[in-house]
């Protein structure tokens, strides 16, 4: 741990990294939330109704395209999160 | 070359590689022994996570399990991969910037409490060993059936073998020998994929095959399996029979249990940095997603070649069934007890028997046709007269196929990878629970760290042989006990972790109290709905699968509410939560 200033910019600075990585938590749990439980249970039925090739849409979100979306969602966490390190200077040296 | 030398060859040739891995590789220091060092490379952390967390289960049942549940199977699907996304965005860099050895230590100082401590060590102890017995006894019956010797012999062979890496090698030992065995499993789940999907649908991408056209003309794969279910009155293969609620709770309590899982969370301290920890669960799903998108095209696949070889609605006569049909009765996985007497085999909805685990008759009796007769109850509910363990599908797929022999070999190399790489992982939750979190910060906090190392071995010889032990003799609930490991894991474990890296107001009072109420709602609910009052009917009319989905909303709210009406938690708990919050200074973390 670096030696912490504790005047308030730092502080202030501090809040802003953590509010900025909690927004991107709510976006990114929100498109894991619609992927899944939405479109591969909830939706299941209606979805069914529009093809994807040999899949039923709803049948194939629940079985391949919900675990492609957390390949996904996961790396752009990744990127985001790296740039928002750097730019707060919190990354490791 | 005759399938039994050939599997001994390639599985003597991998387990030789693992064995020459964790010599290269074995632990000098305790921080070796639990963490590898603290510096794994994140590609290499990340095929040993994904080994480490594709069990026997995994590699032998889940597809075999969504071939006869179609739709329904789909909750294992999302329920096992989506955990990463949550493990990545809410505990593995934060649990790696905090940088102690195990989960319990993560409980014990951020709760500064002793009794939370131990309640965390118990609920670790109790999930791994159950976890652990399930491997043991998947080695056995691996060895049992490919390579002719008795389920026994197998399991003990299985137990030298772990014994060797992990009491050698520890964490640094397994996490490479893991990397070798994530290499040989998913070569030997890919390769049977491929040759089937080129047979059924021209098309070598299986995740592509499964929504393909069929090579003969008959229309598209699923289209078709819908149309032969229908036939035989099952439910149409893309359709369900299970509520949404049910669907909804039983794929949650996988997705957060998987997150609470401390084989899988401890994977997260192995790495460099904090941003590794991040990547590494990335690229664990990247290696797990591969599997898993398979997995429902080899379920689809095997459904249909299944249908077709028993002859569909008409059935075919007992005589010229398929000789893996006969090889797989003999095995006792296959069961054909004629209903109607007519000496065809009729595939219909229903049970084929009213048990699920088949047990041969008296002296190996044969029926008219020939067929092996077994000591179970024919179910007379139903017309069908096809019993086809789940098991099959993977492990038979290959014969079904017609593949050549060296593919059959392969997915036995496979399955004992898949199994031997979870039990190893589990193995060293439990050995660091017990010489890190119950000994040196517990009971014997003055001993040093050789005695610690010392410590560490012995306690993972003694869980080796415990699970052994379990494997020999399965306790007749090992099925029903896995819906425990992730309803703990989800109940108990999850909302505390969250909680205490997102809030500094939580405290010990609140997370005692939380993980108790969890804990406790959850197994008085399985062990009612499993083994007390099998036929009541469930709450909400979820299953005892899904219920950790409950235990954990109550959790997380007995936790909030409790944590609310008491004092909150010391200057020094607040600056350490406010610390594992940003990445910076993660490499000096590791040191006591």
């Amino acid at each position: 741990m670096e030696p912490s200033k504790n005047d308030s910019a730092d502080k202030t600075k501090m809040q802003a990294y953590w509010k900025k990585n909690i927004s991107y938590l709510l976006i990114l749990l929100s498109i894991w939330f619609l992927v899944s439980y939405v479109f591969g249970i909830l939706l299941v039925e209606p979805l069914d109704q529009i093809r994807l090739g040999g899949f039923k849409l709803g049948f194939w979100f629940a079985q391949q395209g919900s675990i492609y979306t957390f390949v996904i969602l996961i790396f752009v966490y990744v990127r985001l999160m790296n740039n928002l390190d750097k730019e707060f200077d919190v990354d490791e040296k | 070359m005759d399938i039994t030398t050939l599997t001994y060859i390639i599985v003597g040739i991998t387990f030789a590689l693992y064995i020459g891995i964790a010599i290269w590789s074995r632990a000098g220091s305790t921080k070796d022994f639990y963490v590898a060092g603290g510096g794994v490379s994140p590609v290499a952390n990340g095929m040993a996570t994904a080994a480490d967390w594709m069990s026997a289960a995994s590699f032998i049942s889940m597809a075999g399990i969504i071939s006869f549940q179609g739709y329904d199977g789909s909750v294992y699907l999302m329920g096992w991969t989506g955990g990463y996304v949550l493990l990545a965005l809410l505990l593995a860099p934060y649990l790696r910037k905090f940088g102690k050895f195990t989960v319990p230590d993560f409980v014990g100082e951020r709760y500064y409490s002793q009794s939370a401590r131990f309640v965390a060590v118990l609920c670790a102890l109790f999930v791994s060993f159950t976890y652990v017995a399930g491997q043991m006894r998947g080695v056995g019956i691996v060895f049992s059936r490919f390579l002719n010797v008795d389920i026994n012999t197998g399991v003990i062979i299985g137990m030298c073998i772990v014994f060797f890496y992990a009491v050698l090698g520890g964490m640094k030992g397994i996490t490479y020998t893991q990397v070798a065995q994530y290499c040989v499993l998913i070569f030997a789940y890919m390769v049977p994929a491929i040759f089937i999907s080129i047979q059924l649908t021209g098309n070598p991408i299986p995740q592509l095959g499964l929504g393909s056209e069929m090579a003969d003309g008959s229309g598209f794969l699923l289209d078709r399996l819908d149309g032969l279910s229908g036939e035989l009155g099952l439910t149409a293969y893309t359709e369900g029979q299970k509520s949404w609620l049910d669907v909804f709770c039983i794929t949650a309590a996988l997705m957060v249990g998987t997150a609470g899982l401390p084989h899988v969370i401890v994977r997260f301290f192995t790495v460099k940095r904090v941003k590794d920890a991040r990547s590494s669960a990335g690229l664990a799903l990247v290696f797990i997603a591969i599997l898993y998108t398979t997995a429902p095209s080899l379920a689809a696949f095997g459904k249909m070649n299944m249908i077709n070889a028993v002859g569909g609605k008409e059935g075919i006569a007992y005589k010229q069934a398929p000789d893996w049909f006969k090889s797989w009765e003999k095995a006792g996985l296959i069961g054909w007890p004629d209903k109607n007497n007519d000496g065809t085999l009729q595939y219909r909805k229903g049970r084929a028997f009213t048990e699920n685990k088949l047990e041969k008759a008296e002296g190996d009796a044969t029926g008219p046709f020939g067929q092996v007769i077994y000591a179970n109850e024919v179910d007379a509910s139903s017309e069908n007269e096809v019993y086809v363990d789940r098991d099959i599908m993977v492990l038979a797929n290959p014969e079904i196929a017609q593949l050549p022999n060296w593919v059959i070999a392969l997915v036995a190399a496979g399955g004992l990878a898949a199994a031997l790489s979870t039990a190893a992982g589990l193995l060293l939750v439990i050995s660091a629970s017990v010489s890190h979190d119950l000994l040196k910060k517990g009971l014997m906090p003055n001993i040093s760290e050789k005695t610690e190392l010392v410590y560490a071995r012995i306690s993972a010889a003694v869980a080796v042989v415990i699970a052994g032990y379990f494997g020999i003799n399965p306790p007749g609930f090992v099925a029903s006990v896995v819906a425990f490991a992730f309803g703990l894991a989800a109940s108990s474990f999850f909302p505390i972790i969250i909680m205490g890296i997102f809030s500094k107001r939580i405290n010990k009072e609140g997370a005692i109290a939380g993980m108790i109420t969890g804990l406790l709602f959850t197994l008085i609910y399985i062990v009612y709905y499993k083994f007390i009052d099998k036929d009541a009917t469930l709450l909400f009319g979820i299953s005892p699968e899904g219920i950790g989905t409950v235990g954990m909303i109550l959790n997380f709210i007995v936790t909030f509410v409790v944590s609310l009406i008491t004092p909150a938690p010391p200057q020094s708990v607040q600056e350490l939560v406010e610390n594992i919050r940003y990445p910076r200074g993660a490499g000096k973390a590791t040191a006591h």
